[in-house]
């Protein structure tokens, strides 16, 4: 197009100076177009606006390539993230400056002679035939990170890549050819090591988690690829930053295990102030992560690869008529003499024989007719019946949603809240493609509460960070009437309060709005689906906050009982010499037997997600954390009553030790929850790294870290079944 | 007048009194025992000190507390703190009763107050709070305030022909000088004995400045007389004293109060008993108590000036409407009349309206003329 508008341009130059310009001569000007020249020339469709996104977008092309990749070939994907500072003595204001990215996976590697036209060609891909779901459909992205390096830097893109194990491993570097859409090899060598040595030793995080076996080792990467590409760009936290991707990419997907190496130098933000209130909302995510001298590492939520997913074909409602026409006519030429008949059941899904034949009869032609009988007004009745006829919706097994147990372990794992819902949809069908919409939503806790809620959304498990509001998902959340479920919403807008809601969609072609696949389109059938699933989460919620209302209010009654139980057993004994212990123990149990349903409601909905046992997604989609909640219950008791002399303390609870221990925490969780406004306030203030601060330490194996957390919130819900005197709302008040 | 008559209450030693206190207070405190130990909610039956349980007794025209009570129960959200509250008061009873003292009111919300173990909260937010607990808890425990050894602040004066003995301490009523007797919180006989009482009728005025301008006319020395005062409504103990004078001496007496809805209600509640008192009208109604002045037409016929009118503002008329549709002001038409009259003229009018008239009006001639016409409401 470009070279087009130029050529208009240069015209009337030429007008002046030769008057004859005729189409002939015209004509020697006209050629082709490269698509590579048309894309370096606009970038930005590309994702490339600006040195920031430029880094993230070369990234969040790398990760989802080796995330394909590695299902692809059912290998558990272990992904690093490289970011290397090439000039740090840059000033930190400096509006951009060179890294190099480089992002290893253990992946099935690529053969050698395929090395070029993956790396070093734009739409070149085995996705973009197929309908099969995956991250990347078009073919563009790792092409054009290495064209948007080459670009800008001047240098080509480094690639490592080793497609068998015990075989050496190939090095290759490549700079494209924007003219001709071709990749130039510069470099080409085979090695032994991979992954390559020098990135264990970048810098002492590295090193250290080197030593543990835990980054780049060997055997983690029997075979694999490496891609380095170096940039000018810019790295910097906060919305829209490669750590969010990556927290997201980790929260979609919880069978990858991921370490981060960001730079050492960060780039400091320019407008503080937007930053500090989106970093709060980005500590208010905080990770199940360990950070260890800066190297961060998302661990492995879960062992199970995602569901494998078959390749369809189209549906007949999913095409149009000239894809129609082409169809037929690459029939022919495949199956030559093939009939009608054949035709509608092999190239369509949801065909049967009988309404194969039942087609025919309706356009007037046998089962018998030849494809290659066929005219252009009988394949418009032919796409006319497929419009009208019943057919069964495309089959669903070429998606393979996130689910409703791993979705939720997903929030879990990212978001600190109190209440955890999802829900996944049956699989509907948009313009003939089967997509499903997935939803989860998580509230309270430490997320902020006077804030609009954030909305994550995902296409295929990949995180869309940019261009919110033309989303799809995001006119969703706005029509969905929070109200309903006693959130605070804006007319025609996001609901308020302390909740982020994550949207997934999975489809076998998911309709972006532009190349740089930001935002999901506004098809009807799409939005439609995103709001059941969000009124779905929505009513689970509104159900629960009714409960915990109820809960607050019954806790509330039961500290106002405890606090004057004290003083009653002491006048009692004052006036008549009862023995105060024996009265306060009576109506204490009272006490706790009349406002019970503070501990019912905790108990009832207490299912947390079990992780042992895969008893197929969780019924209903909730899970709720307890020691988010109940300090709230007991806030206002939170300092622990002081002893009462009366005399007679010798016999002391014997679980004092515990009750103590669990009153503590559920006094910090009660700060929490109930200054989350200020507390978001206090963070804002302090840098993001330190401001992420609860980050909560994985005890054992990283990979096991979710499921010690969920182990461990589940065990403490239990403790506190009601009746069980140790439970920490009995005794410790008193002695 | 009146014949002398018995003391309704039989004369009880203190002692002996002081016991049955302690005794209902160990019984409130052992049912509250009794139901906590067996799983039952603790409670304490307060009857209901409201209009709607207040009954008026045309027999003996006073006003009596009715029989609706209410449950103060521990579990419950808004009756927790005052049955924690009602405890610690009966507890600081308890403890006076042993100690055989006395506190006032204040000492009172002192004695109860602590911060509750483990919290920031007090006790008692204020002496509001504790006096409403005291209040209940008389009539809960069907005790006097002095039986529970708690009095008032002073709050009411005594000059005339009377010698009483208060303490111990003989008080001759007829040389207190300017200022004089101040009236105890507490006047039942074991404290103030009737010595010697040559008048013949008590002047009960609203207020400190009235009563200054009759005993400095030396007004109770030329008619033969008591004369008290009670600082807009009286206290327990001034209306106490009253009906002693008027029961135990038989002595008649008339009150001066000002003409408007205020005046009309202490005249009420002299006569019959108050609403939040009701239950101890027995002992404080003067079913024959007279209503002097100052009335509605008294604007004519003394021939005030405009200058003394004082309008009626919205909170008058409606106060002076529940007044006379107050059953026992309903059926009484001298009284319809006076509270329509005060309507019609639309405005009140102080009793020191009528030293506008001379200074010594309403002592040498007002007054007079009344007692000589017998021209009072009744």
């Amino acid at each position: 197009m470009a070279a087009k508008e130029a050529a208009v341009v240069a015209e009337p130059k030429k007008k002046s100076a030769t008057p004859k310009v005729d189409a002939e001569s015209m004509a020697t000007r006209q050629r082709d177009i490269s698509v590579s020249e048309f894309f370096a020339k606009n970038r930005h469709l590309l994702g490339f606006d600006n040195p920031r996104k430029a880094m993230l977008t070369t990234i969040k092309e790398a990760v989802d390539n080796s995330l394909d990749a590695c299902e692809e070939a059912e290998i558990l994907p272990e992904i690093a993230v490289i970011i290397e500072d090439l000039e740090p003595t840059r000033p930190a204001t400096a509006k951009s400056s060179r890294y190099r990215v480089t992002v290893v996976d253990n992946g099935p590697g690529i053969v050698r002679k395929q090395v070029e036209n993956i790396f070093g060609r734009l739409l070149y891909g085995s996705k973009f035939h197929r309908l099969k779901m995956s991250r990347g459909q078009q073919g563009i992205g790792i092409s054009a990170a290495g064209m948007y390096g080459l670009i800008t830097t001047g240098r080509p893109m480094a690639i490592f890549t080793k497609p068998k194990a015990g075989q050496p491993t190939h090095h290759i570097e490549l700079a494209m050819n924007t003219k001709t859409n071709r990749a130039e090899v510069t470099f080409d060598k085979e090695v032994k090591v991979f992954p390559p040595d020098r990135l264990r030793n970048l810098t002492a995080g590295t090193r250290a988690l080197a030593e543990q076996s835990g980054f780049l080792t060997a055997e983690e990467f029997p075979t694999g690829t490496s891609v380095s590409i170096e940039l000018d760009g810019k790295y910097q936290r906060g919305r829209g930053s490669v750590d969010e991707f990556l927290e997201l990419t980790a929260i979609a997907n919880p069978h990858a295990r991921i370490v981060f190496v960001p730079p050492t130098r960060v780039t400091e933000d320019d407008e503080p102030d937007v930053l500090t209130a989106a970093e709060a909302s980005a500590a208010a995510v905080a990770k199940v992560t360990t950070e260890t001298n800066g190297v961060i590492v998302f661990p492995r939520g879960v062992h199970e690869l995602p569901r494998e997913t078959k390749e369809i074909q189209p549906h007949p409602k999913g095409i149009e008529l000239g894809i129609l026409l082409q169809m037929l006519k690459d029939y022919e030429a495949t199956e030559k003499g093939g009939t009608l008949f054949k035709f509608l059941q092999e190239c369509f899904c949801r065909v049967s024989a009988s309404t194969a034949s039942g087609m025919c009869e309706s356009i007037g032609l046998t089962s018998r007719t030849k494809v290659a009988d066929i005219g252009p007004p009988q394949a418009e009745k032919l796409f006319k019946v497929f419009q009208e006829s019943k057919l069964a919706p495309p089959p669903t097994d070429c998606l393979a949603p996130i689910g409703v147990r791993q979705l939720l372990a997903g929030m879990l794992k990212g978001v600190r809240a109190e209440f955890y819902a999802a829900s996944s949809r049956e699989a509907d069908v948009y313009r003939g493609r089967p997509f499903q919409i997935e939803a989860a939503i998580a509230f309270g806790g430490e997320l902020p509460g006077d804030e609009t809620a954030r909305v994550i959304r995902f296409a295929n498990r990949v995180p869309l960070l940019f261009q919110q509001s033309a989303c799809s998902s995001f006119k969703a959340v706005s029509e969905t009437g929070w109200k309903n479920y006693n959130l605070s919403q804006p007319r025609g807008g996001i609901p308020v309060g302390p909740l982020v809601i994550m949207i997934h969609m999975a489809s076998v072609w998911v309709p972006f709005t532009s190349e740089s696949k930001e935002a999901i389109a506004d098809y009807d059938e799409i939005r439609k689906e995103m709001k059941l699933a969000l009124m779905e989460c929505g009513r689970k919620l509104g159900t629960y906050l009714r409960k915990r209302q109820r809960m607050r209010r019954e806790g509330l009654r039961r500290d106002v009982f405890e606090r004057y139980i004290g003083e009653i057993a002491k006048a009692v004994h004052a006036i008549m010499g009862a023995d105060p212990k024996a009265i306060y123990d009576a109506l204490l149990e009272q006490a706790n037997a009349r406002t019970a349903v503070a501990d019912q409601v905790l108990d009832e909905d207490g299912k947390v997600i079990k992780d042992e046992e895969p008893s197929g997604p969780d019924d209903d989609g909730v899970l709720i954390v307890h020691d988010a909640i109940a300090p709230a219950v007991a806030q206002l008791s939170s300092t622990p009553f002081a002893p009462l002399d009366f005399g007679n303390t010798a016999k002391k609870q014997s679980g004092a030790g515990v009750t103590g221990k669990s009153n503590t925490s559920s006094k910090a969780g009660s700060k929490a929850s109930s200054k989350s406004g200020s507390k978001s306030a206090a963070r804002a203030n302090s840098k993001p790294d330190s401001a992420a601060s609860p980050k909560r330490t994985a005890k054992k194996a990283p990979e096991s870290a979710a499921r010690t957390e969920l182990r461990a919130r589940a065990a403490k819900a239990a403790s506190r079944k009601p009746g069980s005197n140790k439970s920490s709302n009995d005794g410790p008040r008193l002695f | 007048m009146a014949k002398q008559k018995t003391p309704s209450a039989p004369a009880r030693t203190k002692k002996e009194r002081d016991a049955a206190t302690e005794k209902k207070i160990v019984t409130l405190a052992t049912d509250v025992a009794k139901r906590s130990l067996a799983g039952n909610e603790p409670i304490v039956r307060v009857p209901t000190r409201t209009k709607s349980n207040t009954l008026w007794n045309k027999k003996k025209g006073i006003l009596q507390m009715g029989p609706a009570a209410q449950e103060r129960g521990l579990f419950n959200l808004s009756q927790a703190k005052s049955f924690m509250q009602t405890m610690l008061h009966s507890s600081s009873i308890k403890d006076l009763i042993a100690a055989e003292k006395t506190l006032s009111l204040r000492g009172m919300f002192y004695k109860g107050l602590h911060t509750v173990a483990g919290t920031k909260e007090k006790t008692f937010a204020d002496q509001d709070e504790s006096d409403g607990i005291l209040e209940d808890l008389e009539v809960s425990l069907a005790a006097l305030r002095e039986e529970l050894h708690i009095f008032a602040k002073k709050a009411g004066t005594m000059v005339g022909n009377i010698t009483i003995i208060d303490s111990g301490d003989e008080i001759d009523c007829r040389r207190m000088g300017s200022g004089g007797y101040a009236i105890p919180s507490i006047v039942e006989p074991d404290v103030i004995k009737f010595k010697k009482c040559d008048a013949k009728f008590v002047l009960h005025v609203e207020k400190n400045t009235v009563w200054s301008r009759f005993n400095e006319d030396r007004f109770w020395e030329k008619h033969n007389c008591i004369l008290t005062e009670g600082g807009g409504q009286p206290p327990r103990g001034v209306r106490r004293l009253l009906r002693r004078l008027n029961e135990e001496l038989g002595l008649p007496v008339y009150c001066l109060l000002d003409c408007d809805p205020w005046g009309h209600y202490i005249y009420s509640v002299i006569k019959q008993g108050s609403i939040s008192l009701a239950f101890e009208s027995e002992r404080l109604a003067i079913p024959d108590v007279k209503y002097l002045g100052i009335r509605a037409s008294d604007y004519r016929a003394c021939g005030l000036s405009d200058d003394v009118q004082i309008a009626l503002n919205d909170t008058d008329i409606k106060r002076a409407k529940e007044i006379a549709a107050y059953p026992w002001f309903e059926g009484h038409k001298g009284w319809q009349r006076e509270i329509a009259g005060m309507l019609n003229n639309g405005f009140k009018m102080e009793v020191e309206s009528l030293i506008t008239k001379d200074i010594s009006y309403v002592t040498e001639t007002y007054v007079p003329e009344r007692l000589k016409a017998k021209d009072w409401l009744e």
